[in-house]
């Protein structure tokens, strides 16, 4: 990189406690402007207190924050070109939607007649300009939620920080909400850090993941990279189902499970580790003559509408299959499993 | 549903009448034209003619009214500061308790402690300055004591309804402090802060132990003006004097009902 780029979020070795309790261990990151970014753990990893210190609503204990060259730390969260939309929204209850989203400008001093132009085009481009004079709790939980985003978006902030906006949202309502935060994020250009434990809502509306575990940073990548070639057993948990086994190192190529030996096609680091595989990754065969191919039988089968998940009992060991809806497999018919060494992810751990 | 079984609503009814029947009784006696005794001797609305030409009966309506308001608007300002220097002081969570605490104990002291204990402060105070002589400004100073518990545990209620993510939110949102208070907690306090300040009033109104131990012989208020007639003799006159303070405290207490139906409900999902 050629010098700061006035937009980029830079976060390096911030550490905080609560009393005893560490929850951030230095983690640094650097978010260029205009990225989509999501930081993606669960519940207690540190993401929400990394969010609100880049808010300023909490201070660090160690580390900088800097936004360009700017110097986030010193100023107090009112002074900081950076907007947030709450877990619990934080409407204001005694204010119309307009005059909620009017709120920052306001306190900004702008004149009067840009703050009801801007407020208006804003709640236009979050389709919620009929809602203009109802009171918060008039609203959907739907339509708060636009009224929290267009209440953040329209100071046109450098950095928009999103608290798990999404938490309080139906199944439905909130792959609505996903493709239209990202419609919206497209179009305005603002740099995007949204906070999640949702690995679906992580993948399908970041440019770039995050993911957070006991206050460290445990893999970061676009979701693609993530989601595909997870790095540790914990990312491997965490983003979808897979299969992780425990696997002690034989040669260069080889390892030994509980299914029993199998070809991996990187060399692990380790002489105890852990290889990972998808469950849409396993194919089921009738036959089985080649590498990696292991005599199971079916012990469970759950139909998901799009998909087969079919458990394959594999020398003591349960195994998760993702078969297509039409391929059937009777309970207890005896199979065989290929697990491709391409597919085989040894972890780093 | 099973239907409600005929004794719940028998004792629930039973225990209305017991505590309304008593004031119904002596609004009806007011409009009662037999001087003496309860026989019903035709209606009549002269007892409330006589009340209102009474320059006793007068003057202390105007002593009452003057401590209450006073009292009322000094007491609503403290316990509102109250409520919010406790929120705001970095506490902790135990002393955010003791605080709590020390704010709610006033309101279940028994009155004749706090009475005693201004009785025994204004003759120390007396020593110094002759305002301490038993009169208003010792009733208004009494009143005001056991009003601002009240008034600070109504505001700090409100207050803590309110939450940090909305004080978070306007921080978020560029206001300075005075800009978070002007624009989002004071407005959202007032219904409490009201309702607090009418709490406070019809205490002062009704109240008698305090303003017995701390009034002057020029300081009479209504209430202990009921309480010298009734030992002369219950007269209809003290009946009809008796049904519209009721009849204010009633209305006071409507008033904070409906203050408080007019709350903005939260904003949580």
């Amino acid at each position: 990189m050629n010098g700061p780029v006035p937009g980029d979020l830079h976060i390096a070795g911030i550490r905080k406690s609560f009393g005893p309790v560490q929850v951030l261990h230095g983690v640094s990151v650097d978010i260029p402007d205009g990225q989509f970014t999501t930081l993606l753990g669960p519940s207690g990893c540190g993401k929400t207190t990394l969010l609100r210190i880049v808010a300023g609503f909490e201070a660090p204990d160690a580390g900088t924050v800097r936004l360009g060259t700017t110097d986030l730390l010193p100023l107090p969260a009112n002074q900081r070109p950076v907007n947030t939309v709450f877990q619990s929204y934080a409407l204001f209850p005694h204010l119309t939607v307009r005059d909620n989203v009017a709120f920052g400008l306001r306190a900004r001093r702008v004149p009067e007649a840009d703050v009801k132009r801007r407020a208006d085009a804003m709640l236009a481009s979050v389709r919620i300009e009929a809602l203009a004079a109802r009171r918060p709790h008039e609203l959907s939980g739907g339509q708060r939620q636009r009224v929290a985003l267009a209440r953040a978006l329209v100071n046109e902030p450098e950095v928009l920080l999103l608290d798990e906006p999404m938490s309080a949202l139906d199944a439905k309502l909130r792959h609505d909400v996903q493709l239209e935060l990202k419609r919206i994020q497209r179009e305005c250009g603002i740099t995007f850090v949204l906070v999640t434990h949702d690995q679906d809502e992580a993948i399908a509306v970041s440019d770039r993941i995050l993911i957070m575990n006991q206050g460290r940073i445990e893999q970061d990548g676009t979701p693609e990279e993530v989601y595909e070639r997870p790095l540790s057993r914990f990312v491997a948990n965490f983003m979808g189902s897979a299969n992780v086994l425990d696997a002690r190192r034989l040669a260069a190529d080889q390892v030994v499970t509980a299914l029993g030996d199998l070809v991996v096609a990187s060399n692990p680091v380790w002489e105890q580790g852990s290889v990972a595989i998808r469950p849409e990754d396993i194919e089921i065969r009738t036959t089985g003559e080649g590498i990696n191919h292991l005599p199971g039988r079916i012990s469970d089968r759950l139909f998901r509408g799009d998909h087969w998940e079919v458990i394959v009992d594999v020398r003591g060991q349960s195994l998760r299959v993702k078969t297509e809806p039409d391929q059937y497999h009777a309970v207890d018919q005896a199979v065989f499993v290929e697990l491709p060494k391409d597919d085989l992810l040894v972890l780093r751990d | 549903m099973r239907p409600l079984p005929r004794t719940v609503s028998v004792t629930a009814l039973s225990c209305l009448a017991l505590l309304y029947v008593p004031l119904v009784a002596v609004a009806v006696l007011s409009f009662n034209k037999t001087r003496l005794g309860t026989a019903w001797g035709g209606f009549t609305t002269g007892w409330y003619e006589r009340l209102l030409s009474n320059t006793t009966v007068l003057t202390a309506a105007k002593n009452s009214l003057i401590v209450a308001c006073v009292s009322t608007l000094v007491a609503t300002v403290i316990g509102t500061l109250l409520a919010i220097g406790l929120r705001r002081l970095p506490l902790g969570r135990r002393g955010r308790l003791l605080g709590e605490m020390a704010t709610t104990l006033p309101t279940v002291t028994p009155d004749v402690l706090l009475a005693a204990a201004l009785v025994v402060s204004y003759g120390l105070f007396r020593t110094v300055s002759s305002v301490f002589d038993p009169g208003l400004v010792t009733l208004i100073i009494g009143h005001i004591t056991f009003q601002i518990s009240f008034v600070a545990v109504v505001v700090g209620s409100r207050l803590a309804a309110i939450g940090t993510d909305q004080i978070e939110a306007a921080r978020d949102l560029y206001a300075s402090t005075g800009l978070l208070w002007r624009r989002v907690l004071l407005p959202q306090l007032a219904p409490g802060i009201v309702a607090g300040g009418l709490l406070a009033f019809t205490l002062s109104l009704d109240d008698f132990v305090v303003s017995f131990f701390v009034s002057g012989p020029s300081s009479t208020t209504l209430p202990i003006l009921i309480y010298a007639s009734v030992k002369r003799g219950v007269t209809p006159e003290i009946h009809a004097l008796s049904t519209l303070i009721v009849a204010a405290t009633m209305l006071t207490i409507l008033g904070i009902a409906l203050l408080d139906r007019r709350n903005p409900r939260s904003s949580r999902p």
